[in-house]
This record gives structure tokens, C-alpha cells and sequence, in this order.
């Protein structure tokens, strides 16, 4: 569950007067049934070369038909990303690696899809989106012999075309992005977003979500620098380390007098570092041209329309509904989990039910992680016992427990759960009468107390939990002695 | 082999077109034909170059035309949204196909080392 608000990474702010200037460019596999161009399945882990036709092989003759489904899904991406949808051709992106074997990809060039969108991160960031294209994927190449087990050096490869012809959105970002964690709650926001309009399942573990980064580093106010394009950042941590190597690699280079080649660089996650990978090729090498045997894709304003309006309400708009309704901030680590659980429904049922918002928030955070977006523990059950520990009828550890009992039970009445383990409040006379207790018991903490030791109130109130067997409000105790103590 | 090489050429032409007053000469030529990885002999290239030339001749006719009320034509066919719809249909027999492969191994196609690339 990493997020926004997830473990920060460990980069140190680069070098005094530097500044990074960062673009993602994020290829996500589209939930088909069938391939971009042709009626072979679209599905991961099969036997190797089962999802193949002639499309798929490049056979002779073989011609490529659009997938409405992928068109669909593409523009609902486009949508959701704040992009117009426009009227746009296929290219022919021309090269010679195995991993396709018409020796060309079909992509779209200078007419895509979807343009000019935005994304917005916390503290109200946006960034461009500059387009979202369609395209298909390539088969899976295996390389066999040589020392390395990697390309270079390998005696030949196996290839398997299961993949190839999948269809993918690729989704270029502007180089709006300037620190690595704006990067990665940028990969964070995009993978909640694919998933809740249905486009993607956007698993990087599972390559249906890869990014590849583009990295310069300027000094402030300055022209952007020569990027390099990093490939291999296959989370969403390497994501961070590898901005974060990468710009300092750079400023490290510039400083010491040498200056930054375009290239693309491999990063290495176990070395923790990017290697040179190959000169960068400039986009002419492909030798893009329209795609003679595709024809013009114009979606009309109805169809888009349509899209539109069947779109769900998006992650950020359900952070934001959550945060009000329950009074959390909507940056705040608990929004984006629910959220990204589906929970926050549930806990706005809770809240219906006559639930305290804010237990009800932990509540579902601690005891829901394991469940999905609809928790089997009806939702009045979880708003009873928030109630209960309200009205301070059971104390916030035995609240606990009985939220255990509920959980493990799939449902249950607080109340009667808290008589059968004997958790009846104390009346406040009894604690205060403990309070008075351990006060005489522990002279010297008290004294410490009084001097304005807040520390040595532990003692006190264990003593007291001790004696109370851990039925005494540890609030209330606190509240007894900090009234002691001001008479 | 001549006809061949003009195919392949034929399909750069139109990213070459898109230069103004892209003249082809022999670098462009030899640049493309390693693009294309075509082993060229002195001879071939001198005659690529002049016969891509010619048809860059001709396309410079049409630049002398007016056509800026002309929106550009990506595609001949006066059709527009031809889509098929998501549904599997069977797939090829694998042995079948790897049977026509040059090699293969392991349910998989084999093929040669590539050079300069990564996964």
C-alpha cells in the first residue's frame, strides 16, 4: 500500500542552487478481452506462443482491424486524465528487434489520441499530461548464452509473441515534475486512477504498468539540461532511487567540468545505479509513416460523451468527499488508503449509521486491510462500538479488543460483546478513588509530576490501569490527575 | 535486389518528404539504407540515390501547387472508424507455426543475438 504519504525516500536535497527536471512516460496494458489488432487473447501468464494469428505473426497479407473495446478504454483514460480527445492516425514505428516480427510497431506520432491533459498531486501540483497514445505491445524476448544473461553477449534468444500486439496507452508526461516524490505519488495517482475507470490493472510486478523516466538537471531559472532516459525502473521505488541517482550522477558530471550526452540508461536496482544502455536515436531513425493499412480514427462527440458520463467518480474527488464527510485532511495517509481499499464508502455507511466519524476512519483503516472494498462486517456493527467508546462506556483498549471479537466473528453487537468479557466502565468515583491510590503510592512521581515532569505520569497511570485491570479509561485517568494537580 | 531496395526505401520517403527542400544525396542514402540494414554496393547506392532523387522531382511539382485550402489526406480509402469488436477468436496452432519457423525451441521462436538493444 504505498502511496503519497507512504515512507518518504531517503534522498537528501541535491546539491545546493540544482534543481531536477523530471518527465515520466508511463506505457499501461489495456483490460481487453482480444489484442489491439486481431481476435487472439489478451491475457498474462499463458503457455508461451498460444495467443498468436497471423496479425499477431506478421504473416503475408495479414491486414490489422481496430479493437473497439481498446479505443473505448483509451479515451476513458484520456478522459479521466483531463485530455481532448481528438481525431488521430496510426504510424508504423520502424525497427528491427525480434520482439515484433512485421519489423515495425504500429503507434500513433503526430496526431494522437488523447491531448493537453493534466494530473493534479498533493499540494494542489499539476501536472501536464502532453499526450496518451495508443499502441501495441511487443512479444517477450529471453536471451540465452553469453556470461551475462543479458543482451549483449548472448549466443541467441527465444521470443514469445503472446504479448505482442496488446494493446497499451502510453502516456507522456511534460517535465512538469521536480522532485522524486512528486514523481512517485504521480506513478501512484495514475496507477488509482487506470484501476478505478477500469482501463488497466496497472500492475508494475506484472509489466501491465511501466515506466520509463527522463531526467535533466538545470540550475533554477536556467534552459532545461540534456535528458537521460532511464529505463528498468520496474517499481514505484525504484522509481524514486533512480530519479534520485540519476540527477545527482548528472550534477556530479556537470560540476566536475563534463557535460551530459542524451542516452538511455538502465538502471540497476541491486547496484542502485543506471548504466549507459545506447545512444539515444533520434526520432527520424524510426522512420515513422502512416500506417497505409489502418484508416482514420475520428471518435464522434457522442461516443466521447457517452465516455464521459460513465466514468466513476475519480480517486482524488472520492479523497476529497471522504475528508469532508469524516473532517481528515484529504492528503492525509488515511484518505488515500481507503480510497485506494474502496473502503470509503463503507465508512461513510458507518457514519450514516450513526457511527463518530473519526473511530469510524480507524476503525476501517486497522481492521479492514486484508478486506476488499466491502468489508462482511455489516456497517452498523462497526458504528455501535464507535458509539460505545464515545460515550466512554468501554475504554479505546477495550474497544479494541471487542473490534477484534467483531472482525474475527464477521459481524456482532458491541454492547453485548463488551458484557460477556466483562468490560463495564468504571464509574468515575471508583477511578478517581484509584487515581487517589497510586498518588499515595508513588510519592515521588507525583512530586515530579507537579514540578511539571509530564514523563513521570506514566507510573501513575499504569498503577492505575494495573489496579483497574486495564478496565479504567486511560483519558479519564489523565484527566483526573491533570485536575489534581491544578487545585 | 533493386526492386527490393526500392520497396523498402519507398517507405521512408514520406518522413523524408516531410524535410523542406530535402534533397537526397548519397549520405541521405546510405544513412537510410543502414536504417533499412541494407548492405549496399558503391554501384547501388549511386543508383538509389539518383532514382530517389527523381522522385523527389516529382513530389516538388506538387509543392508548386497552391494548396492551402487542401486539408491533408492520411489515408486514400474514404472510410473512417472501421473497428472490430472484443471478442476472442481462436488463435493459430502452435506447433503448426513453429514448424515454419527457421528455429525454434522450447515453444518459442529462436532467433539470432540482436546487438545494441536491451529488454
Amino acid at each position: 500500500m504505498s502511496n503519497a504519504t507512504s515512507a518518504p525516500t531517503n534522498a537528501a536535497a541535491l546539491p545546493e542552487g540544482w534543481e531536477m527536471v523530471v518527465g515520466l512516460e508511463v506505457h499501461v496494458e489495456l483490460d481487453t478481452a482480444t489484442k489491439l489488432f486481431s481476435g487472439s487473447p489478451n491475457r498474462f501468464g499463458d503457455d508461451p506462443n498460444t495467443h498468436i494469428d497471423p496479425v499477431t505473426l506478421g504473416l503475408p497479407g495479414a491486414l490489422p482491424v481496430l479493437n473497439r473495446k481498446a479505443v473505448e478504454l483509451a479515451i476513458r483514460l484520456g478522459l479521466a486524465l483531463n485530455c481532448t480527445v481528438q481525431s488521430c492516425t496510426f504510424h508504423r514505428k520502424n525497427y528491427f528487434y525480434p520482439d515484433l516480427p512485421k519489423a515495425y510497431q504500429i503507434s500513433q506520432y503526430d496526431q494522437p489520441l488523447n491531448v493537453d491533459g493534466f494530473l493534479m498531486l498533493p499540494g494542489d501540483v499539476r501536472i501536464g499530461v502532453e499526450r496518451a497514445h495508443l499502441e501495441e505491445d511487443t512479444g517477450k524476448s529471453t536471451h540465452f548464452g553469453g556470461s551475462s544473461g543479458r543482451i549483449h553477449g548472448s549466443d541467441y534468444s527465444l521470443v514469445d509473441f503472446n504479448r505482442a500486439g496488446v494493446p497499451l496507452v502510453e502516456i507522456v508526461s511534460r517535465p512538469d515534475i521536480r522532485t522524486s516524490d512528486q514523481a512517485r505519488q504521480y506513478v501512484n495517482e495514475l496507477r488509482s486512477i487506470l484501476v478505478a475507470i477500469g482501463a488497466s490493472d496497472a500492475k508494475m510486478e506484472e509489466g501491465s504498468m511501466r515506466v520509463d523516466v527522463n531526467v535533466s538537471v538545470r540550475r533554477p531559472g536556467e534552459p532545461f539540461g540534456t535528458r537521460c532516459e532511464i529505463k528498468n525502473v520496474n517499481s514505484v521505488r525504484a522509481v524514486g532511487r533512480a530519479i534520485d541517482y540519476e540527477a545527482r550522477r548528472q550534477i556530479q558530471e556537470i560540476e566536475s567540468g563534463g557535460t551530459i550526452r542524451q542516452e538511455t540508461r538502465h538502471w540497476d536496482d541491486a547496484e542502485g545505479r543506471t548504466h549507459t544502455l545506447r545512444a539515444k536515436e533520434d526520432a527520424d531513425d524510426y522512420r515513422y509513416f502512416l500506417e497505409p493499412d489502418l484508416v482514420l480514427l475520428d471518435p464522434d462527440r457522442e461516443w466521447v460523451e457517452s465516455i464521459r458520463t460513465s466514468l466513476p467518480v475519480l480517486p482524488a474527488a472520492r479523497r476529497a468527499a471522504l475528508a469532508a464527510l469524516v473532517g481528515i485532511d484529504k492528503e492525509s495517509e488515511a484518505a488515500y488508503v481507503l480510497v485506494e481499499r474502496g473502503q470509503d464508502d463503507y465508512v461513510a455507511e458507518v457514519v450514516r449509521a450513526g457511527g463518530e466519524a473519526g473511530r469510524a476512519v480507524v476503525y476501517v483503516q486497522q481492521a479492514f486491510a486484508e478486506e476488499g472494498a466491502k468489508p462482511r462486517v455489516p456497517a452498523a456493527d462497526i458504528s455501535a462500538l464507535t458509539v460505545l467508546e464515545r460515550d466512554g462506556k468501554v475504554t479505546a483498549t477495550q474497544a479494541k479488543t471487542i473490534l477484534a471479537e467483531i472482525v474475527l466473528n464477521g459481524g456482532g453487537d458491541a454492547a453485548t460483546i463488551a458484557k460477556d468479557k466483562g468490560f463495564e466502565a468504571l464509574d468515575t468515583s471508583a477511578v478517581e478513588s484509584m487515581v487517589d491510590a497510586a498518588i499515595a503510592a508513588q510519592p515521588d512521581a507525583w512530586a515530579k509530576y507537579c514540578n511539571g515532569e509530564e514523563k513521570a505520569m506514566g507510573a501513575l497511570v499504569g498503577a492505575v490501569m494495573k489496579t483497574s485491570q486495564g478496565k479504567a479509561d486511560g483519558k479519564v485517568v489523565t484527566a483526573i490527575l491533570q485536575a489534581r494537580r491544578s487545585k | 535486389m533493386a526492386l527490393e531496395c526500392t520497396a523498402k526505401f519507398s517507405t521512408t520517403l514520406s518522413s523524408l518528404m516531410r524535410v523542406e527542400n530535402a534533397r537526397i544525396d548519397d549520405v541521405v542514402v546510405a544513412k537510410v539504407a543502414r536504417l533499412a540494414r541494407l548492405d549496399l554496393t558503391p554501384d547501388e547506392l549511386a543508383r538509389m540515390t539518383e532514382q530517389l532523387s527523381g522522385m523527389l522531382e516529382h513530389f516538388r511539382d506538387i509543392d508548386k501547387l497552391d494548396l492551402a485550402d487542401v486539408a491533408p489526406m492520411p489515408q486514400p480509402l474514404p472510410l473512417k472508424n472501421v473497428f472490430r469488436e472484443d471478442v476472442v477468436v481462436p488463435s493459430l496452432d502452435r506447433d503448426e507455426v513453429l514448424a515454419n519457423a527457421p528455429a525454434a525451441e522450447d515453444k518459442r521462436f529462436r532467433v539470432p543475438p540482436t546487438i545494441g538493444f536491451t529488454e
